[in-house]
């Protein structure tokens, strides 16, 4: 059996006392890292346990930002975020991924770290360059129906699953961390992954000693609210492809556009091409129709995944729609839009 | 619901309660993984080949070998002398030789390699991944293809001939309308909740394996067969399954490995598959790929029926589906035809699911049949009712009772089949369906005894088993409804091989079966007790009042104390046997349950998205022992067709043989959220012709056909007809 050391942090200065960072992992609510290191995908040497990490499990409301510590767990963020208009989209997403005991224990930092759900990388008899840098890939000419269209390579097409993270990328929510020196620094969230390249086993830009330990969101208006996610079954699934979406009217044209796309990319996709095509312009179904082919064109289907651009491009333009007729409609609506 | 005939609580028909549920709750039930040797088991970890088909050409265990806590790594080249996998003589595939680690040969991708046993399951696990192992692959030979299926198998299960039919079905397909279409259905499992567990211990003589399986007398022989072991040596104790469905008829990787752990090292070994161990090291239902032709007048009267399966089948494990069946007794025609032909493949084994042959081939049949129906534009409901069969359509013998057109009829008044509306909400559109399903009713030879202790207490002794279906309770009912005694005077002794061999439980014929025994083995003990007495022959038993007897009733009642008639017995108790048959008076007549099933969903036209807002199922199976257990075993059979008919795919690659979606994250199958309203009603008629107890198969009729209402309803709905199983989002999306 391979021990390993639990370091028990309590406050993010404890994070100083820690020797080496070396095979170390933090430990959140565990729902992915406590099953990959079931399946021996994970064996790290060290695991930092956040479960007395006291300040992080406060939601901090301020007149510009909240901000979520990173042990805020799905279920207590969802329920604040169902609260607040300008959060709609968040508590959305949250409330469709994974199942109410899952949410219960996932957390915030956690979740934006989750790992992807490449059958291949949880198969140990099978290479995979996630798992076991330079072993290849088995997903590219693979079963790949759950994998990445969007920012792919030749070494990976794995998918980001999180729903929560693509909600926090659409939001433009930032990321607060600390280091072993002490030193603190925000990311926003866009910026947090790196494409797969040749070291898809490297996910984010974040130091082996950098601990996430909030998330904050600013309180801007963005209009309306919609987050939809297309799965196999209706819970406990993963997204085919999701989108999130916040759009703002005014007089016909868009003014204010955040899209993200869950379930598609090798990260959450932040859809940047398609915000520009659209910003500023007046809301028709043509122009969602080439906003959706703007931001698809570099998509590339790997056999079994083809079929999540059609799907995409289809969710995306009745997002888009239904996102501009509620804003022709209301005018001022800030939030989901709950009753259909 | 017909009311209990009896007044007692726990007679036969009442919906009652588990006798065993308060076990269950509580956690007091002995699963297969809770410890009953007196010593604490050493912990097997199952590592498997990572190709499906090759020879083993290196192992080095060294490392594992000399990690903390690790007992022995055992392979082939240490373990202990096992019959071989496969010999011609083995056609018995429950009792046959499951031999592992014996061979350098691969058989199937997972197929173990090694069983590290260690202390702790951390340090076997840990072990197992320090093994080195190189298998030179061999080519892998997978069904990809129907013309590739070209062996007729030597039977199919249930009893069946690969191949029957009626008439000449050229010449009555080239009449009337003629449809053709090909549907496929992927390899599915059970994954029931409790994965395949066994805790193995050989003290030198005796080999005792407690397990989780459905039949236990064939377990016996098949550890009696791979280890070359004298039966009476072997005892196999099962008294709790969490659920079987086919994948714990006989014993698998689990049972054999724990069992060579405990030979090698003369001590109690576990070994508890993970839930990604069992898509591989457990059985799953095969691919099919079924082609169909029909034809019709324009009145919808069929013509000729044909159904072409082909499946695969594992390499030296005789078994087969009938897929093909649904299309030999569904509906009369002029001309029938229905092949089955199979390949060999290098998969893991392939064996029962859940309602072999039926479940997958009335989804794909009864679609098809819907085609036709709405080609035609004949109401579906109306279609089958005209072309349903008054007798057997192949052999022409009387149904020993039917009641599928009340199934029709009544399912659909209670659904409101006729009163449907389609409505548009949003980008949601309705749509409804209907479908039907009969299922062959078997009996199957079965003993149980049961004893009268001077305490008062009826303890039945079988070696059946309880795999969630409620036998503990519905035999409890069929002792005291006989003896018209409490329940809590009763004992049920399951899963245990010393006990009189029963039917197991699976295909839907364990209730009648082993019911039936334990009715028989309670007349005799009715009688010995007359006897007792000194009563003449025929006077009948009729209560167990605490420690009194009471024979007749009325002016002839009279009463004998329980001391008083056990006191010359041997031990102060008196035990009776019991037994059941195939009645093969009886088998002249075509035996089946049936049934209709109905079905609203929600299609989202933007995502293909397909969401269940109801299914209602009308059935007939003879008398209903318990209305409860009944009716959960029907609903939940219901739930699993939904799923397979949107849902479940176990993708294989055919790279390596393997399975690739081995968790339930990606292995989909309905979620509570997915399923809507599901109702059932029951047409009850009991059958004597099927059983004493007038009771037939009910396990497997939930599922049969419960699919295609699902898929008919998805093509009423936005026109979308799915040919291929399952129906996820993207198909449908592409027929929008």
């Amino acid at each position: 059996m391979k021990p390993f050391a639990v370091f028990p942090l309590h406050k993010k200065h404890d994070l100083v006392q820690v020797e080496s960072f070396e095979h170390s992992r933090f430990l959140a609510g565990g729902t992915n890292l406590v099953d990959l290191m079931k399946h021996q995908i994970e064996s790290p040497d060290q695991i930092i346990d956040l479960s007395g990490f006291e300040q992080a499990y406060d939601i901090t409301d301020s007149e510009q930002q909240v901000t979520i510590g990173t042990m805020v767990s799905n279920t207590e963020l969802a329920d604040y975020a169902y609260q607040q208009p300008g959060l709609s989209l968040l508590s959305q997403a949250l409330l469709a991924g994974a199942t109410v005991q899952l949410r219960n224990r996932a957390t915030t930092g956690g979740n934006l770290l989750q790992r992807t759900r490449c059958y291949y990388f949880y198969d140990t008899t099978r290479p995979c360059n996630k798992r076991k840098p330079g072993s290849g890939c088995a997903a590219i000419n693979g079963f790949n129906r759950n994998h990445a269209i969007l920012g792919t390579s030749e070494h990976c097409i794995a998918s980001h699953p999180s729903d929560m993270a693509t909600a926090m990328t659409a939001l433009d929510a930032t990321v607060h961390t600390c280091n072993a020196n002490g030193e603190t620094r925000q990311i926003p969230v866009r910026e947090l992954y790196r494409l797969p390249g040749d070291t898809p086993h490297i996910e984010t830009h974040l130091g082996a000693d950098e601990l996430i330990t909030a998330v904050s969101i600013d309180k801007t208006p963005r209009g309306t609210h919609i987050y939809q996610k297309v799965r196999d079954r209706s819970s406990y699934a993963f997204a085919l492809v999701s989108v999130a979406c916040t759009m703002q009217v005014k007089d016909g044209i868009i003014s204010d556009i955040n899209l993200a796309f869950g379930g598609v990319g090798s990260q959450p996709w932040h859809a940047q091409a398609a915000e520009e095509y659209l910003r500023g312009k007046s809301a028709t179904t043509e122009l969602f129709e080439h906003a959706a082919d703007v931001e698809l064109s570099s998509a590339k289907g790997s056999g079994y995944n083809d079929f999540k651009i059609p799907m995409l491009k289809r969710t995306l333009v009745h997002v888009l729609t239904q996102a501009s007729e509620h804003q022709n409609q209301h005018p001022e609506h800030e939030g989901a839009i709950y009753a259909r | 619901m017909p009311a209990n005939t009896s007044s007692n609580p726990y007679g036969i028909g009442a919906a009652a309660n588990r006798v065993d549920g308060r076990l269950k709750v509580q956690g007091k039930a002995t699963y297969a993984g809770e410890n009953l040797f007196d010593r604490a088991p050493l912990i097997g970890w199952i590592v498997g080949a990572d190709i499906a088909s090759g020879t083993l050409k290196r192992v080095n265990t060294e490392k594992a070998e000399a990690q903390e806590g690790v007992h022995a790594v055992i392979t082939y080249k240490n373990s202990v002398d096992q019959k071989p996998f496969g010999l011609p003589e083995d056609t018995q595939r429950f009792g046959q030789s499951r031999a592992m680690l014996n061979e350098d040969k691969i058989r199937y991708a997972g197929f173990p390699v090694a069983l590290v046993v260690a202390d702790t399951l951390e340090q076997a696990r840990y072990a197992g991944q320090l093994i080195d192992f190189t298998i030179e692959p061999a080519s892998i030979s997978l069904l990809t293809k129907h013309s590739e299926a070209q062996v007729a198998p030597e039977s199919i299960d249930g009893g069946y001939e690969a191949d029957a039919g009626l008439g000449d079905i050229d010449s009555a397909l080239s009449s009337g309308q003629r449809f053709n279409m090909t549907y496929t259905t992927p390899n599915q499992v059970s994954a029931a909740m409790e994965p395949h567990t066994s805790i193995a211990n050989y003290d030198g003589t005796n080999l005792t394996v407690h397990t989780s399986v459905q039949i236990l007398a064939s377990a016996v022989d098949c550890l009696a067969s791979t280890f070359n072991l004298p039966k009476e040596n072997i005892r196999v104790k099962s008294p709790f399954v969490g659920g079987g469905f086919g994948s714990k008829l006989g014993l698998h990787n689990d049972a054999i490995l724990a069992s060579i752990g405990a030979l090698h090292l003369q001590r109690p070994v576990k070994v508890a598959m993970t839930r990604r161990q069992v898509f591989h090291n457990a059985p799953h239902r095969g691919m099919s790929i079924q082609q169909m032709a029909f034809s019709a007048d324009a009145n919808g009267k069929l013509g000729g029926v044909q159904h072409h399966s082909a499946m695969p089948m594992a390499k030296d494990y005789a078994f087969a589906e009938g897929t093909g069946v649904a299309a030999r007794v569904n509906y009369q025609a002029e001309a029938i035809d229905s092949k089955h032909r199979v390949k060999v493949v290098d998969s893991p084994m392939l064996d029962s699911v859940r309602a072999p042959g039926d479940a997958i081939g009335s989804l794909a049949f009864e679609a098809a049949v819907d085609e036709i129906a709405r080609s035609l534009e004949i109401d579906p409901v109306d279609f089958r009712r005209n072309n349903i069969a008054p007798v057997h359509p192949i052999t022409g013998a009387d149904f020993s009772t039917n009641n599928l057109d009340k199934c029709l009829l009544e399912g659909a008044e209670k659904f409101g089949w006729k009163k449907r509306q389609h409505t548009t909400k949003g980008t949601k559109k309705n749509g409804f369906g209907v479908s039907l399903g009969m299922r062959m009713n078997m009996i199957v030879p079965s003993e149980a005894s049961i004893t009268l202790q001077n305490d008062g207490q009826l303890v039945v002794r079988t070696d059946m088993t309880d795999i969630g279906t409620g036998t503990y309770t519905i035999l409890t009912q069929i002792v005291a409804e006989h003896f018209n005694v409490d329940a809590n005077r009763i004992t049920i002794n399951l899963g245990d091989s010393d006990s009189p061999a029963s039917s197991g439980s699976g295909g839907s014929f364990g209730a009648s079966s082993s019911g039936t025994a334990v009715l028989n083995a309670c007349e005799a003990l009715s009688l010995k007790l007359s006897e007792c007495a000194g009563l003449a022959k025929g006077n009948e038993l009729v209560q167990l009042n605490d420690n009194l007897v009471i024979f007749g009733k009325g002016d002839t009642e009279q009463q004998h104390s329980l001391s008083d008639l056990l006191g010359n017995t041997q031990n102060n108790a008196l035990t009776a046997q019991g037994s059941v048959a195939p009645d093969e008076g009886n088998d002249n007549y075509a035996q089946y349950s049936c049934a209709a099933h109905f079905a609203e969903v929600e299609v989202d036209t933007v995502t293909g998205e397909v969401r269940i807002i109801r299914q209602h199922g009308a059935f007939s199976a003879g008398r209903i022992l318990n209305h409860k257990t009944a009716g959960s075993q029907l609903k939940g059979g219901m739930v699993w067709g939904a799923s397979y008919a949107l849902f479940e795919e176990l993708q294989q690659d055919p790279r390596d043989g393997g399975f690739v979606n081995c968790d339930f994250a990606e292995y989909h199958f309905a979620v509570n959220r997915d399923i809507g309203d599901v109702s059932l009603h029951i047409i009850e008629e009991p059958d004597y012709k099927a059983c004493k107890l007038g009771s037939k198969g009910i396990g497997e009729l939930g599922i049969t056909g419960s699919g295609a209402a699902i898929a008919n309803a998805v093509y009423d709905a936005v026109g979308a007809r799915v040919r291929d199983f399952p129906i996820t989002p993207d198909k449908v999306m592409a027929q929008l």
